[in-house]
């Protein structure tokens, strides 16, 4: 098995006095996909979303969470931004809402470029146009200096991908990435991610409430439910012989029934 | 090929925002017909003759007089009939002599407008470097002591009231602490310089006359701070709250989820996220302030349209009273404009369609 690369281990997260996250540990490993499903208010995204830091102030952290040898937890806001989009970055539910409206594709795509990877513009330009066209978004040198509002829900989250690899990251957390979208384009977008999962040798957390999506990409998949781990394993374990009764209820609320697509058939 | 398949010639794309900006300055043209209209109407149903105003005590108590008075200004003349000859007027830039100053009211408007552009023009930029900067640090420092006291000094700037503040001002720091120049635009060693924009502080810049310049900015400093505070109270409060609002937006996560520093974040994402309701506030604050410049003007002496049409008002002098409803007028509609032309600027969306 490929190396860990990030390590949450013994997470605990509250808001004020209410715990909302309880002893969750759960290992990144490069090349693969671990999925985090539960329904709302289980603790996915707030774990997600601890890894950088952006939890509101109101929110405590303890445990551990290990990118390498650097803690996470409690880094400093400076380290904290060397490592935010350089080495671990996210893709957000909606990116209707996570790309800025007013601002052009080629500025979102390059801002984070120029201060991580020290490129001046030009060099950051062009390599905003080769991941454009990585992701699939037509004309990329055009989609530079368009906006946001200028492309359908689709490849704005193509886009919201390519912002995120911009820095070549080791990790990438994705939240609820293809909840937003239609379905018709939600395949190609979970296609694209587990291609640059292997490709890139990055670390994918996918966050979601849907197991049909979990069962098309993920290599491993935990199951959270009242902020705890209740059931990890690989796919194939977690889907076709479920040891959590709350995981059989889960699997059993599918449509298309329990263990849809265990042999991990990918989506095309 | 047939005819039916020849390719349509090409229609000249024009952006979205030039058919926007033509319809706007047509709009534009109506109202102020509209503004001329109400000007005129008002002004008319104001009680009180005015003929008797202008020709003094003596001469009104002589009928004949009178009615050479009122036969050469057409006041026997229905009221159409009188708008009619007051726009002929009007497009030819005429809008009667003033009863007061027995000058031209162009001529008198010409030498007040610029004076209280440059109050408020400058009260407008010190009000939102101010309040953005205020608004910013308080939403950040939510409920944090920073946040306490901004909210204090904003309330502070909309509960004073403009008058009362403009008096202790000018009695603390001219009076009191010597600090201040006295009234008016210029000290009385000064001649204004030559007019190109009518803006003292511009015009010395542009002949390039330092001393005069940073006499003209000493005499700004009282007037633009008292005018400023209340608007200053107000868009503080009201950037806060934008900016809280942004702040919970995603992109802004997005944002520090990249590692971008917070200067960045605030210039880029999160001030520019909130720039379009702050606009809308800042062209109605506008407004407000105008109307604050009366009582500022008349503390400070200041020659500019609240005296103007102060002195016009309570000595009954029409014409006087009608350009300053018309100036004052065409100041909303161009504030308006300007408003609109910024949020084509600011938001794509507007913009692009």
């Amino acid at each position: 098995m490929s190396a860990t690369v990030l390590a949450i281990d013994g997470l605990r997260i509250a808001f004020g006095s209410t715990p909302v996250v309880h002893d969750v540990t759960l290992d990144l490993r490069a090349g693969r996909v671990q999925g985090l499903a539960g329904e709302s208010g289980s603790g996915k995204t707030v774990t997600a979303m601890s890894v950088l830091g952006l939890l509101p102030r109101t929110a405590s952290v303890s445990g551990s969470i290990r990118l390498g040898t650097t803690e996470l937890v409690g880094l400093r806001r400076k380290q904290l931004n060397e490592v935010r989009g350089r080495r671990i970055a996210m893709v957000f539910q909606d990116p209707s809402a996570s790309l800025h409206p007013q601002l052009t594709v080629g500025h979102q795509l390059t801002d984070h470029m120029r201060r991580h990877l020290r490129l001046d513009r030009r060099a950051a330009k062009a390599r905003a146009a080769e991941l454009l066209d990585r992701v699939r978004v037509p004309d990329p040198e055009g989609a530079l200096h368009r906006y946001p509002h200028q492309f359908s829900g689709g490849q704005r989250q193509r886009i919201a991908i390519a912002v995120a690899l911009a820095c070549d990251p080791d990790v990438l957390l994705a939240d609820e990435p293809t909840t937003a979208l239609d379905v018709t384009v939600q395949a190609g977008v979970l296609h694209l991610l587990r291609n640059l999962a292997i490709e890139r040798d990055l670390a994918v957390l996918l966050v979601t409430h849907d197991l049909g999506v979990m069962s098309a990409i993920a290599d491993d998949v935990a199951v959270m439910r009242h902020g705890v781990v209740v059931e990890a394993g690989t796919r194939e374990q977690v889907f076709r012989s479920p040891a959590h009764e709350y995981t059989r209820t889960l699997l059993a609320a599918m449509p298309d029934g329990p263990g849809t697509n265990p042999e991990g058939t990918d989506v095309e | 090929m047939t005819l039916a398949h020849a390719p349509a010639p090409a229609r000249p794309t024009r952006s979205p925002l030039v058919g926007y900006l033509i319809r706007r300055l047509g709009t534009s043209v109506l109202l102020l017909f509209g503004v001329t209209i109400v000007t005129f109407v008002l002004t008319n149903l104001v009680p009180g003759d005015p003929v008797a105003a202008a020709l003094g005590e003596g001469a009104a108590s002589n009928p004949q007089t009178v009615a050479a008075y009122v036969e050469r200004y057409g006041l026997d003349q229905p009221l159409p009939l009188q708008y009619l000859a007051y726009l002929g007027n009007l497009m030819q830039g005429d809008l009667g002599t003033s009863l007061t100053t027995g000058r031209p009211v162009t001529t008198d408007l010409a030498a007040a407008v610029p004076a209280t552009v440059e109050i408020a023009v400058g009260a407008i930029l010190v009000s939102l470097v101010v309040s953005v900067v205020l608004g910013t640090l308080a939403a950040y420092r939510r409920g944090l002591v920073t946040d306490q006291v901004v909210r204090v000094v904003s309330l502070v700037g909309l509960s004073v009231p403009t008058f009362w503040l403009a008096l202790v001002a000018f009695n603390f720091f001219f009076l009191g602490l010597g600090i201040a120049p006295g009234s008016g635009r210029l000290s009385p060693q000064y001649t204004p310089p030559p007019t190109v924009t009518g803006l003292y502080s511009v015009d010395f810049l542009l002949n390039g006359d330092s001393v005069g310049f940073f006499d003209a900015m000493a005499h700004l400093a009282l007037p633009v701070f008292v005018l400023s505070l209340f608007t200053i109270g107000l868009l503080t409060r009201f950037i806060r709250t934008s900016v809280l609002e942004v702040l919970d937006r995603d992109f802004v996560r997005a944002a520090r989820a990249k590692g971008l520093g917070g200067g960045r974040i605030v210039l880029d994402y999160v001030l520019r996220g909130a720039s379009l309701p702050i606009l809308t506030v800042v062209g109605i604050a506008f407004g407000s302030l105008l109307s604050g410049t009366v009582l500022v003007e008349a503390v400070f002496a200041w020659p500019g349209l609240g005296t103007y049409a102060y002195n016009s008002a309570t000595s009954l002098d029409l014409p006087g009273v009608m350009g300053v409803g018309l100036v004052v007028g065409v100041i909303y509609l161009v504030v308006n404009f300007v408003v609109d032309l910024l949020y084509g600027f600011l938001d794509p969306r507007v913009r692009l369609g």
